[in-house]
């Protein structure tokens, strides 16, 4: 039997890492914002039915960037482990805390004891009520996880455009404002002009009834992105 | 669960069932008891009535539960929304029907997310019908419960019923329906009620009148209560979603019925 070359942690660590960067930084963005009545998603997608953003639970949203097959198992996933703690428990005991701490757990796992990481960076959002805080978990491939304030940005070039939101973010925007504020930074990296059908975008509403989800059709992106 | 690489289940696909996976992660919603349990005294919930009209279908339930002879319960809801098209309404054990109308709203909305589309509502009405079918050793315990369910299909256009028998048996119905045990004179109520193409006004006035004429020939279906404010509990469901009539309106729809009488 052929010994295995010894390969430093360090440097198995890094090459992973390295890998799944790539694959990331090759993906179309996703950005999310808090705005006046609770939390907005865009992201830049030209398909129509293969989704980024998606509910998982009444005030809890899931989006993904990277590698669909992979982000889509993990979105299952969520909605599996909600619906189960939703019914064995009760409703208001679903958390984005609970979930994300899932999904730390899980990418971890995956990143340490696979040969291939995930190439995906998730973001479970939950939008506060009663004047509660909207939370924002932003997970890396690796199973990091930070709390984000404000916006977000993920995918490819994150960087460019957490600056480009920085700037023109402001707390407390009217949804067609911040919506502007969104594709603004998104568009002006690839120097085209917004076109309502490659993006896809949701909302956490906390005015509406129980499931605050709801996906913007094209015809309303138009309508607030001219307005 | 989580965590698992993609593929790595040994399944081909997802399965976007609620109903398999709480009963695969050992959480069993449909366990068996060892015994008979047609002994046990629990509430059971009586009557519910569906009929189609103009702009889709009407569902109602009076708001008695029984055990045994006494009155158990005064003011229950028997009728629920489903989803954002359907509704539910039950009869028989209590505890057993309104469990299992939440499991069939979660098992419809577990779909909805996995699947980022709803089921259509012929799928909807077989899945409640092999929810059922997996209770069956319940039923042969004595703990039966028969559920009516009503929807409006968006890709025909039109409300649809649908029946079930104790075993799981599934009939889809044309005109009206009821379940539970004033379901015979309710019937019978509508039959002379109920014509095709009836306006939003009638049907709920004809479902009123049929839980009514119910509860004054079994003693298990309660009848309005004008003094405590109790009234059926009456949605209506058209292309537009699932609407609970409000109580002034069941009241209005109750002192219709009561003129009518007057007047001979």
């Amino acid at each position: 039997m052929a010994m295995p070359f010894y390969v430093p942690p360090e440097q198995l660590m890094k090459d992973r890492s390295d890998y799944a960067r790539k694959g990331i930084a090759r993906g179309k963005p996703v950005v999310a914002l808090e705005y006046a009545d609770g939390i907005l998603f865009i992201a830049d997608n030209p398909s129509t039915h293969l989704y980024k953003v998606s509910e998982i639970y009444d005030r809890i949203a899931f989006a993904g960037v990277g590698k669909y097959s992979e982000f889509e198992s993990l979105r299952i996933a969520g909605v599996q482990l909600a619906d189960v703690r939703g019914y064995a428990y009760g409703r208001d005991d679903v958390t984005a805390k609970t979930l994300a701490n899932a999904y730390s757990q899980a990418l971890s796992n995956v990143f340490t004891q696979q040969m291939k990481p995930f190439e995906i960076e998730i973001l479970v959002a939950q939008v506060g009520m009663n004047g509660e805080d909207n939370e924002l978990f932003h997970i890396l491939f690796d199973g990091s996880v930070t709390d984000q304030e404000g916006f977000l940005a993920m995918g490819g070039e994150s960087e460019a455009l957490a600056g480009r939101l920085k700037d023109a973010y402001r707390p407390d925007l009217a949804l067609a404002e911040a919506l502007g504020v969104g594709v603004g930074a998104i568009t002006a990296g690839n120097g085209s002009g917004p076109e309502a059908g490659r993006l896809e975008v949701a909302v956490l509403d906390r005015n509406r009834p129980r499931r605050k989800f709801r996906r913007l059709p094209e015809a309303e992106i138009s309508t607030l992105l001219g307005g | 669960m989580i965590g698992d690489p993609p593929g790595s289940s040994g399944r081909f696909g997802a399965n976007p069932s609620f109903f398999d996976l709480v009963r695969s992660s050992g959480a069993d919603p449909v366990p068996t008891p060892g015994a008979d349990a047609s002994a046990i005294s629990a509430p059971h919930g009586t009557t519910v009535v569906a009929l189609r009209f103009a702009d889709g279908v009407v569902m109602a339930g009076d708001r008695r539960a029984v055990e045994g002879y006494a009155i158990a319960d005064s003011k229950m809801d028997k009728v629920f929304p489903a989803d954002d098209h359907s509704a539910v309404g039950v009869a028989g054990v209590a505890g057993q029907a309104l469990e299992l109308v939440r499991l069939f709203q979660t098992e419809l909305e577990h779909y909805e997310k996995v699947e980022g589309e709803s089921l259509s509502l012929e799928g909807k009405a077989n899945r409640l019908a092999q929810m059922l079918r997996a209770s069956f050793p319940l039923i042969l315990q004595g703990l039966v419960v028969v559920p009516l369910y009503a929807g409006y299909d968006l890709r025909r256009g039109e409300g649809r019923i649908f029946r079930y028998d104790v075993i799981g048996g599934r009939y889809e119905e044309t005109d009206f329906q009821a379940t539970g045990s004033g379901s015979r004179d309710a019937k019978g109520s509508l039959k002379k009620r109920w014509r095709p193409g009836l306006d939003r006004e009638e049907a709920v006035r004809a479902a009123v009148e049929s839980l009514l004429d119910a509860s004054e020939e079994d003693t298990a279906t309660g009848g309005p209560d004008p003094v405590r404010g109790i009234f059926p509990t009456v949605h209506v469901i058209t292309a537009e979603g699932v609407t609970e009539i409000s109580e002034d309106q069941v009241r209005a729809a109750y002192e219709a019925v009561l003129e009518r009488r007057r007047a001979g």
